[in-house]
């Protein structure tokens, strides 16, 4: 039994290990720069200028356009390689979705822009057609790509410049998520709450495994709230001490067991090139957007 | 009494947790959110036929059969009531994918019929809601995707021990996931053939 057990679990792990490979679909590549041309098409002053502008254009919009060049998209249609690589970026900040992805298969001939939610109504299906058609194909059919991306971001930071969107945070406090807001803002209630809870439990179970459950029901409550399992373990710490030091002084001082171990990390709130690299902040792709080929 | 409610629930907080129930409930949750996506692509697919059936009449109004199959395969499609709780009744699902895939051929007839006309091609309006007509094919396709994602994760967590368990207490079952409607069509190699075609009127 434990045998045929040990087996499913191997066969998962093998599944989960080789479906990527077996699926012999080009793989997305890691963002780290608003221009990604896997093709050497473009040279490097080019992509240098390009990134500059939409830099320039995410700090003061705040909506993040990225371009992609790939020599080709097959076995996958350009629509489904796109959506996946729009999946693993989450170009545009979270909740606003407004993030623009363009593809290039150079060898496939065909570019797309793929739109993000926040952005499907400013820029509808038809006016990406009219982008990818009117002004990026008859570039790439010359052989001009840095002329059509160029002219195809101009197009989309044009139309996306005409609406309102939240206007761009600044760069600073990127540690600052919201979660410490929410703490700040609700100080006196949650100590308040602590208090009483961790006199309950006392009561029940006696002070020191009462402050122990409760250092560590205040340190999941942290962990869930904020995902974050310093964070977590900081509560944890500090309710323990609160609650064994709250009423009467005295006794031994011991580290609680609250938190948990591993990697987990908190939801990226925002992206931008904060830190030297660039990345996504959170945004959304439904599938909007059009295709064109050449 | 109180001590005993409170120790009560601290326990079921703490069983619920280990055994897959909040897992169920949010994979649950999810579905219903990314079936919600693929109707509302459907309906938003949907709305489009009655403008792209009119342009193309405009140009090619001798084409009866292939706009005469969008509409029929259009007010087909909006005959179905098509609410949330169908993912919970297998057979009103089947009938609702076999006709909204019947509206996918009819529309990519109408689409291939459109070819043979230049200046149906060139119009505007036409090129317009054959953009909107593509992304929302495409949309329609991402949505799907994520939805089969969806009760897949959902579908092992209901069949994986010990979740398995809970499940069966609670009354989940494993949720039908989306087919292609032409299954047969696609594993039989497409017939070419070299003959002249009937020239376009």
């Amino acid at each position: 039994m434990t045998q045929a057990w040990g087996k499913v679990a191997l066969a998962f792990i093998a599944l989960l290990l080789f479906a990527p490979l077996s699926a012999a679909e080009v793989a997305v590549p890691p963002l780290k720069f608003p221009i990604t041309d896997l093709t050497g098409t473009l040279s490097a002053s080019e992509t240098a200028q390009l990134a500059q502008k939409l830099t320039a254009f995410e700090a003061k919009k705040g909506s993040q356009i990225a371009v992609l060049i790939v020599p080709t998209t097959q076995p996958e249609t350009v629509e489904q390689y796109s959506i996946r690589v729009a999946e693993a970026w989450k170009l545009g900040r979270k909740g606003v979705d407004d993030g623009v992805l363009l593809v290039i298969a150079k060898h496939d001939r065909v570019s797309r822009i793929e739109v993000g939610y926040g952005l499907e109504g400013v820029l509808p299906d038809a006016m990406a057609k009219r982008i990818v058609d009117g002004v990026m194909v008859p570039a790439f059919r010359e052989g001009d790509f840095a002329g059509g991306v160029d002219a195809g971001i101009e197009q989309i930071m044009a139309v996306i410049e005409g609406e309102p969107l939240p206007p761009p945070q600044p760069r600073r406090g990127n540690g600052a998520s919201a979660g410490t807001g929410i703490v700040l803002d609700n100080i006196i209630p949650i100590f308040i709450g602590l208090m009483v809870l961790g006199k309950i439990l006392q009561s029940l179970f006696g002070r020191f495994i009462g402050a122990t459950v409760m250092s560590t029901a205040a340190g999941f409550i942290g962990w869930l709230v904020f995902s974050s399992v310093i964070l977590a373990g900081v509560i944890a710490v500090l309710t323990f001490f609160m609650s064994l030091f709250g009423g009467s002084g005295g006794g031994i001082s011991r580290g609680g067991p609250g938190g948990w171990p591993g990697g987990f990390s908190g939801s990226g709130g925002r992206g931008g090139f904060g830190g030297g690299g660039f990345s996504g902040g959170g945004g959304g792709f439904g599938g909007g957007g059009a295709s064109g080929r050449w | 009494m109180h001590n005993l409610s409170l120790s009560l629930m601290l326990f079921l907080a703490v069983t619920l947790s280990g055994c897959g129930y909040n897992t169920l409930q949010s994979t649950d949750e999810q579905i219903k959110a990314n079936w919600a996506e693929v109707l509302n692509q459907y309906q938003r697919r949907a709305d489009l036929v009655p403008n792209l059936v009119n342009v193309v009449k405009g140009f090619a109004a001798q084409e009866k059969d292939v706009l005469l199959g969008v509409t029929n395969a259009r007010s087909r499609v909006g005959s179905i009531q098509a609410t949330p709780e169908l993912i919970n009744n297998p057979e009103a699902f089947a009938k609702f994918q076999s006709v909204q895939g019947e509206l996918t051929s009819a529309l990519s007839r109408l689409l291939v019929v459109a070819e043979n006309y230049p200046q149906l091609k060139s119009d505007a309006n036409f090129r317009e809601l054959q953009a909107q007509l593509e992304g929302t094919e495409n949309r329609i396709t991402v949505a799907r995707n994520r939805y089969i994602k969806a009760v897949q994760e959902y579908n092992v967590v209901v069949r994986s021990f010990p979740s398995n368990l809970t499940a069966m207490v609670f009354g989940f079952q494993v949720k039908p996931s989306l087919t292609v409607e032409n299954e047969k069509e696609i594993s039989t190699a497409p017939k070419v053939d070299f003959s002249t075609p009937s020239p376009a009127k």
